[in-house]
């Protein structure tokens, strides 16, 4: 919505695990930008480097992993940033809800504790304003009778109200970037529904910016601005939400479009991608979707070709992209 | 032409809790879980029935059930004109044979120290399906009919990924030869283009073979997929059930209405008329009376707080169970 200076730059980044000796690259080359309340989508089946991306750019991933590349948060990089200082912004600027709100909570400690701890660590507040300002984010993420739950440990909420406990602790000292990894896909529809309007409407009412990861494309339709499509470890595709859905151009956006049962006669057979993703420890030389394209040529098989923009705001990792006709798939 | 294979009829089944110290103390009974509170639906041979709803509506307990993990409190199950809970047909294995279920989780529903040859030769040796010297040939045949490689007869299954494994639970359950298919959540873990063909290896394997299918999942766009019809369950009561085209494109009941507008639709332009449900599932412990749905229901009366609407036919539509169904479609 807001066009002036992205607030999160990441250039380049790559994250590299290894295990006995082989190099698995888990991400390359990532690339993309965060406007102010600007909600970007980051999609991808299982493996294809989403959740790395987010952890890398908290600096989750420098303990396990070899970080390379630039983040910059407000022009300033932090993914060389000593640890303590990056304390300074993990929770405080930036902040991050996982994906299992059963198993991102301390079970041993009240869910009161657990928000009051973020506000002790990132604001200023005293004790009793800190308690207001922990019922008033309860409130907020829509927790009825917020007061009296402060008490309550994790256990006693459902799952979806663990979710909320989180965004709210998320939330709690107003920061201006969420990372969202896959916050409702342990949901069901309806309380995924939910979950989502409150993510919005606190992006929008908080101007926070937000990077929503997730692999369910209907998410990303109904949620967000732009995005940006992963396959081992690459961006192949990025784009206004509206532009990339609408007209893919990576016969892989293509492909995982064409799996969703949508608009499709019942009971016919459902298109899917031939083969599986390559294993990370033998990715082809080429294209890494190559062996799996039904657009693929030589060239293919022995370059890989980089992400180049193809239209105003719209770039494409693939040598024969899809004609727009032959991408229009909704 | 329809021809029912499975009749099931007002199951209902409560699992009892421990009675905790509080309990004893005022002299209270222990609570119970109200899994079930009166199932009725009929399954037609070679049909897909999907069942949709929301966790801890029951769905998998029914599933369960009909399998005889459970056995209802309430209610009978009737395969073929006979009770599954009766006492010739406790004894009787063949039942187990003719009915398959396949589970949700693909990492722990095969045991890991097998190979997928002694899997499949397994259950042809429970149910005697075949001489033992012809065992090799047909767990061939089935590796084929899923379409596995060959030698993933010598393989353990944490060789496969996860769609391959379910292949595998599909093999397993098609080796006895099964008329019914009880599918739990079966591609629920799976990635969506794995997921696209795994389900068109089942669509094609009951077309081969005439399979009556209960496909159990939460993915509404899959189920309206996959499904002939579809039953929605809520608190362990079915609300609505008819033809799925039908069913998907124009829900009766508030909670069909609430529950399919809930699901994103990959097309950006199609924000939809949200309906919001407000709250959660109430917990089953605590069943609200009435019409169970009375609680999060924008059209909720006094009469639904006291009285538990029937499951009726409607005119050109399925069977919806609430009370003001009528004024809610006018305004539809």
């Amino acid at each position: 919505m807001t066009n002036d200076m992205p607030i999160l730059e990441v250039r380049d980044l790559c994250t590299t695990f290894s295990r006995g000796g082989v190099a698995l690259p888990a991400v390359r080359d990532v690339s993309f930008n965060v406007g102010k309340g600007e909600v970007l989508g980051l999609v991808g089946e299982s493996g294809s480097g989403k959740s790395v991306t987010l952890r890398s750019i908290l600096g989750l991933s420098r303990r396990y992993g070899d970080v390379t590349g630039d983040v910059r948060w407000m022009g300033q990089d932090i993914s060389r940033m000593p640890e303590r200082k990056l304390r300074q912004i993990r929770g405080r600027d930036i902040a991050m809800i996982f994906q299992e709100p059963m198993t991102s909570l301390n079970p041993l400690l009240t869910v009161g504790m657990q928000l009051t701890e973020t506000l002790k660590a990132h604001t200023d507040l005293g004790r009793a304003a800190r308690r207001d300002r922990a019922i008033e984010m309860l409130d907020h993420v829509g927790i009825p009778s917020a007061a009296s739950r402060l008490e309550e440990y994790p256990h006693q909420f459902s799952g979806g109200m663990r979710q909320r406990v989180m965004i709210a602790i998320a939330l709690a000292a107003n920061p201006k970037l969420l990372l969202a990894d896959e916050p409702t896909t342990a949901l069901d529809v309806t309380i995924q529904a939910q979950i989502l309007d409150l993510i919005l409407s606190l992006a929008d009412e908080l101007h926070m910016g937000v990077i929503l990861v997730t692999h369910d494309l209907g998410v990303v339709a109904q949620t967000c601005e732009n995005v940006a499509v992963m396959y081992a470890g690459r961006i192949v595709e990025q784009g206004s939400v509206r532009q990339v859905l609408r007209t893919p151009r990576h016969p892989y956006t293509v492909g995982l479009m064409r799996s969703v049962p949508q608009d499709v006669p019942p009971r016919t057979q459902l298109y899917s991608v031939p083969g599986t993703p390559p294993s990370l420890e033998a990715l082809p030389a080429g294209c890494a979707f190559a062996p799996r394209c039904q657009n693929q040529t030589e060239a293919c098989l022995s370059a890989r070709p980089t992400l180049e923009t193809i239209s105003e705001g719209r770039a494409a990792a693939c040598f024969n992209p899809m004609a727009i006709a032959q991408g229009e798939v909704a | 032409m329809t021809q029912t294979v499975m009749e099931i009829r007002d199951v209902g089944l409560e699992f009892p809790l421990p009675r905790t110290l509080l309990d004893l103390l005022n002299k209270r009974p222990g609570r119970v879980v109200n899994a079930l509170n009166g199932v009725s639906l009929q399954l037609h041979k070679g049909e897909t029935l999907g069942v949709v709803g929301e966790s801890g509506c029951g769905k998998s307990t029914l599933a369960r059930c009909i399998v005889r993990l459970y056995e209802p409190q309430h209610g009978s199950i009737h395969f073929d004109g006979q009770d599954i809970f009766g006492a010739g047909m406790k004894k009787d294995r063949s039942y187990n044979r003719r009915v398959q279920m396949m589970f949700q989780d693909p990492y722990s529903s095969l045991n890991p120290r097998m190979t997928t040859g002694q899997i499949l030769s397994e259950a042809l040796k429970v149910h005697k399906m075949r001489p033992e010297d012809e065992i090799p040939t047909r767990v061939a045949e089935l590796l084929e009919l899923v379409r596995l490689p060959q030698d993933a007869a010598q393989k353990l299954p944490h060789e496969f990924s996860g769609g391959q494994r379910q292949r595998i639970a599909i093999a397993r359950a098609l080796a006895v030869e099964p008329e019914v298919l009880i599918a739990d959540e079966l591609v629920s873990a799976l990635d969506v283009s794995v997921q696209a063909q795994v389900v068109n290896l089942l669509l094609e394997l009951q077309e081969r073979l005439n399979l009556t299918i209960l496909f159990v999942a939460h993915d509404l766009r899959l189920v309206r997929h996959v499904s002939n019809r579809v039953a929605v369950i809520y608190l362990g009561r079915i609300v609505e059930i008819g033809d799925s085209e039908t069913l998907f494109a124009n829900p009766s009941h508030p909670y069909s209405q609430a529950l399919l507008s809930a699901a994103p639709s990959i097309n950006p332009d199609d924000k939809g008329e949200a309906i919001r449900l407000e709250g959660e599932l109430p917990s089953p412990l605590n069943v609200p009376s009435g019409c169970p749905f009375h609680v999060r229901c924008r059209h909720a009366s006094d009469l639904c707080k006291s009285e538990v609407p029937p499951l009726l036919a409607q005119e050109g539509r399925g069977e919806v169970a609430c009370h003001h169904i009528e004024e809610i479609n006018q305004h539809a």
